[in-house]
């Protein structure tokens, strides 16, 4: 594995498995981008798909369920390299795919 | 930010080079560093690996190539904040604005070589639809792109995908021409560590 593979799987290993405040299960949902419940689940969607569309109303809402600023700050973390690494899987794929058929 | 935490939060050893920052620069902290800094044994020591691995490590694309990539990828997340970094950086590592504000505005007709206009049509699509497929990638290898190559384009796409999201979500601030210009030269020095 070259250095960048193997630094963005440290990464992706740091923020899922490593010490932190939120749930691992939380976490984890959100790098998935799956399994959560509302109102995760609408400012997740968000974060991964259209994250200039998040407000600070999202942000408030969030707070108001229960998660602390650490916690929130630890999910949307794990949103965003998961939609990113999702994009590099796929076209990792697309490129060994591509390389297979010439 | 929309987290008090990036604004306060941070180690006094983190505050302490903020503040020096702020003194030779003579702009505000740069919010990329506040994020980057916050907890850095969470996400800001391993993803400052990953970038400056992606936009400094060895490659047949240079330096001012990835930058206007970030740039790219950053155009089609309509992150304003990361858009302004890394045009300023590409514009001084190829020392030619024209020609990352023509790739930024109409990739088609922008002069530049063939292979890094099929590698940006690609990151655009991959950025803007989250996927592409084994004839996207048949189009870059026919341009000339070299299957490493598009691993190295693969890798700053990753990084900004990540870093465009955090920086939409927690609302970076975007400075002045002047900050950017400051972070621009910082960054072709020093790079991401």
């Amino acid at each position: 594995m070259t250095d960048i593979n193997r630094q963005r799987e440290a990464l992706i290993e740091r923020v899922l498995d490593g010490a932190g405040t939120a749930a691992q299960s939380e976490r984890q949902a959100a790098f998935e981008n799956a399994g959560l419940a509302d109102p995760l689940k609408t400012f997740i969607q968000k974060v991964a798909t259209q994250a200039t569309a998040v407000t600070d109303r999202d942000i408030a809402v969030v707070l108001a369920s229960g998660l602390t600023e650490d916690q929130i700050f630890e999910i949307v973390i794990c949103a965003a390299v998961g939609q990113s690494a999702r994009q590099y899987n796929s076209a990792h794929a697309a490129l060994d795919l591509a390389i297979s058929e010439e | 930010m929309r987290l008090s935490i990036l604004d306060k939060g941070h180690s006094f050893g983190s505050k302490a080079l903020f503040a020096f920052i702020r003194l030779v620069t003579r702009q505000p902290t740069p919010e990329i560093l506040k994020l980057i800094g916050y907890r850095p044994d969470f996400f800001g020591a391993y993803m400052k690996k990953v970038t400056h691995e992606a936009m400094r490590g060895s490659s047949a694309w240079s330096v001012g190539d990835r930058e206007l990539m970030a740039a790219f990828v950053s155009r089609a997340n309509a992150c304003e904040f990361c858009i302004k970094a890394h045009s300023a950086v590409a514009v001084r590592a190829y020392g030619d604005g024209p020609k990352v504000t023509a790739a930024l505005s109409d990739l088609e007709a922008a002069p530049m070589s063939e292979p890094l206009r099929a590698t940006l049509r690609m990151l655009g699509k991959l950025t803007r639809e989250q996927s592409v497929g084994a004839d996207d990638m048949g189009s870059v290898l026919a341009a000339g792109v070299t299957p490493q190559q598009i691993e190295d384009a693969l890798a700053v796409c990753f990084a900004f995908n990540t870093i465009n999201r955090l920086a939409e979500t927690f609302a970076f601030s975007v400075p002045g021409p002047k900050a950017f210009e400051a972070g621009a030269k910082f960054l072709l020095v020093h790079g991401y560590r």
